[in-house]
């Protein structure tokens, strides 16, 4: 590997110590986006009648829905964590490989969210009654939606980052455009809970597809990014 | 020779408005340079302008050689900028919050532990998280996190603003190290005498225009043409 | 160090005023003749003149409208969109930037009109406004991706970074359409819905024509709007620069003379 390869990677190393060193301190994703996650759970029991199994039947999207709505505010936590001492400009400033930031950045939330999900398939196990089986599709399906769904939040975070509308401009930006991972991670998980893991694999192709185009797409995007005022 | 720091009718706009309405100025090697100018004259925008932060609209600059449109990823990495904010990680502490900006700047290992004990940063404080830490102390950590990366260039906005008599001389001792260690300081504020002592050049900037092409005070060098 | 403003002779102050006046050349006026024939031969024939289908019945006319609208919107409106932010991103000038904004916004233009035209078709033939029908799902997202295009345009009175992050926004919305095609497709592929498929040979030779000159007479008129639309935020552009102009006057004139 050249030199500028080797500095990316050490970058992203250091971004990603950096990201996680301040969650493990703060545990805000565990004290407020987890029971977010949790709350949102139980509002899906609220609207479906628990009874009549519909929660079992809707688990795969009603999982994929709170992860994508925890990811907005683990994205936005990323973010907010580089503003709270009122700069904006200490990443740009330490004239880090812009590759290798975003690679950080997005590292440091694919954690926080693969922890996440496995907290919601406990959850959805208990709550929703759901018999979990498939697993290969299950877990293949998880890791491939939540690189595309923290490479694409890590890029919209960082398009919204000190804006004053970043608050709304976020999930307007991220929401549509992760649509496929939503509609590919549905799929996956109700073709692995079905028993017809053919069909789930097929999925996961698509979920692999998006993963892969939007970790190329922010490790060439991201320069510019870095470069406001 | 070009001077490290080379700007030629340069224009920032924030938001609309020209913050820099037109600045020229050279700075040259080894110069502790003082802008001063009262509150909204464009002291803060010139300092982030040169650090690469604020885009130049009009005019041209460069700095440390390389030109402040098209390169400014480099010069961020080579020059250490401390604004009003200090923008320091909340939740590490003083130590790990050097040591990221060591480790940014590729410094040699142990550089973080020498630099706190340069800006004598007491033991007890190092280990606390900076959310804990009083301004004073807050100031003297980001400004630690500034001498670790040893920039060729220093863009200092108000560092003097928050730190006691000792923490200052301290901070002027530190300065004057760095330039003789081959560094260029430019510092803006207008507490005067404090900085007028410590400065080799003053510059005046008003209504976000500045015209400061001269020599630098020991003359040793020649301008440039105004381009 | 003089002010431009000041120096400047009226008289070549008033010609550039009178060039600012208007977004039309003699080009854009054949342009805009020939667009808008095309688009009232393409009206007549798609609503009067070709025949109403064995199924559909009048319908069918509907979709003259329908797809020439999606494709101009969708692939035209979105692809120059992408070619306007990569061009910014490679070259960084104000050309591109506006390139791809005036074409965003006409293509969010054209998408909603093709979702309005696709319920107002679905209505009589499936019974209902909305169906899941992977390309009417497609153009759903589209609008909504393009809508968050336009945010981001309003979001920030910074022209750099407005363009800088548009352009990337840009970017990534167009490459997401693929896979988001792919997506629903395979999503709604066992629920094939009745359309239009130009490549039936039972269509009618008058159809046929009809529905590919609707086709080529929306994408003219695609074009020519895009040209005013561009003109128009060319023209904004130099009426910003020139503000900003009198504001570094304003304030170089604030200063007292430096030595």
């Amino acid at each position: 590997m050249d030199r500028g390869g080797l500095l990316m990677w050490r970058d992203a190393l250091l971004v990603a110590g950096k990201d996680l060193r301040i969650e493990f301190r703060s545990k805000i994703a565990l004290n407020q986006i987890a029971p977010f996650a949790l709350v949102v759970l139980l509002l899906f029991a609220f609207a479906l009648d628990p009874d009549r199994g519909f929660l079992g039947e809707a688990t795969p999207g009603l999982f994929w829905i709170t992860v994508l709505l925890s990811t907005l505010l683990v994205v936005q936590r990323s973010y907010a964590v580089e503003a709270a001492d009122s700069g904006r400009d200490s990443l740009r400033l330490t004239g880090l490989d812009p590759a290798g930031v975003f690679l950080g950045k997005a590292a440091a939330v694919f954690v926080v969210l693969a922890l996440l999900e496995v907290g919601l398939a406990a959850g959805v196990r208990l709550m929703y009654d759901t018999s979990l089986r498939g697993w290969p599709v299950l877990v293949v399906a998880s890791l491939a939606a939540t690189t595309g769904l923290v490479a694409a939040g890590t890029m919209y975070g960082a398009l919204a980052a000190g804006l004053r509308a970043r608050e709304t401009l976020l999930p307007l930006l991220f929401l549509p455009v992760v649509a496929p991972v939503m509609i590919g991670g549905t799929r996956a998980f109700a073709a692995a809970l079905d028993g017809s893991s053919g069909e789930g694999w097929r999925w996961c192709g698509l979920l692999i597809t998006f993963a892969v185009a939007y970790v190329a797409l922010g490790m060439l995007l991201f320069e510019p990014l870095l470069e406001d005022s | 020779m070009e001077p490290v720091i080379l700007l030629r009718d340069a224009v920032t706009v924030l938001g609309g408005f020209p913050a820099l309405a037109g600045a020229d100025l050279d700075v040259w090697r080894g110069e502790i340079v003082l802008v001063s100018g009262p509150n909204g004259a464009g002291k803060s925008t010139l300092l982030r302008l040169c650090a690469g932060l604020a885009s130049l609209a009009k005019g041209s600059g460069r700095v440390l050689g390389f030109d402040l449109v098209r390169q400014r990823r480099e010069i961020r990495r080579r020059v250490g900028y401390l604004g009003h904010a200090n923008g320091l990680y909340l939740e590490l502490t003083a130590e790990e919050n050097v040591r990221f900006w060591a480790r940014s700047a590729a410094a040699p290992a142990h550089d973080d532990v020498a630099t706190l004990d340069r800006l004598e940063v007491p033991t007890r404080w190092r280990s606390l998280a900076v959310a804990h830490l009083s301004a004073g102390q807050r100031r003297r950590v980001a400004l630690a996190c500034v001498v670790v990366r040893r920039p060729d260039i220093w863009l200092l906005d108000e560092p003097h603003t928050g730190l006691d008599g000792p923490s200052r001389d301290l901070l002027d001792g530190v300065l004057r190290e760095a330039v003789a260690a081959g560094a260029t300081v430019l510092v803006a504020s207008h507490e005067l005498d404090r900085s007028a002592a410590l400065a080799t050049r003053t510059v005046r900037i008003v209504g976000g225009v500045l015209s400061s092409t001269d020599e630098p005070s020991d003359g040793s060098r020649g301008t440039v043409d105004v381009a | 160090m003089t002010t431009s403003a000041q120096v400047e002779t009226p008289r070549r102050r008033r010609g550039r005023n009178e060039r600012l006046a208007t977004t039309s050349s003699r080009f854009t006026r054949a342009l805009g003749v020939i667009a808008l024939l095309m688009g009232a031969s393409a009206l007549l024939l798609a609503l009067v003149i070709s025949p109403p289908e064995v199924t559909q019945g009048d319908a069918v006319r509907l979709f003259y409208l329908h797809v020439p609208l999606a494709v101009a919107g969708g692939y035209l409106g979105v692809g120059l969109l992408a070619v306007g932010s990569i061009g910014y991103l490679w070259k960084r000038t104000t050309f591109w930037d506006l390139l791809a904004a005036s074409a965003a916004e006409l293509a969010l233009i054209f998408t909603a009109l093709t979702l309005l035209t696709g319920s107002l078709w679905g209505r009589p033939v499936w019974g209902t406004y909305w169906e899941w029908d992977p390309r009417l799902t497609l153009t759903a997202v589209l609008f909504v991706l393009l809508i968050g295009y336009r945010a981001m345009r309003t979001a920030s009175v910074d022209p750099q970074l407005r363009a800088r992050r548009s352009a990337v926004i840009g970017l990534l919305a167009a490459a997401d359409v693929p896979l988001i095609r792919m997506s629903v497709d395979w999503w709604r592929g066992l629920h094939q819905t009745a359309t239009l498929n130009p490549l039936n040979p039972s269509l009618d030779g008058m159809m046929l024509f009809t529905f590919f000159w609707s086709m080529v007479s929306f994408a003219v008129l695609f074009l020519w709007l895009l040209v005013h639309r561009f003109r128009v935020a060319w023209l904004e552009e130099q009426l910003a620069d020139r503000a900003l102009d009198e504001a570094i006057a304003q304030r170089r004139a604030e200063a007292p003379q430096t030595p």
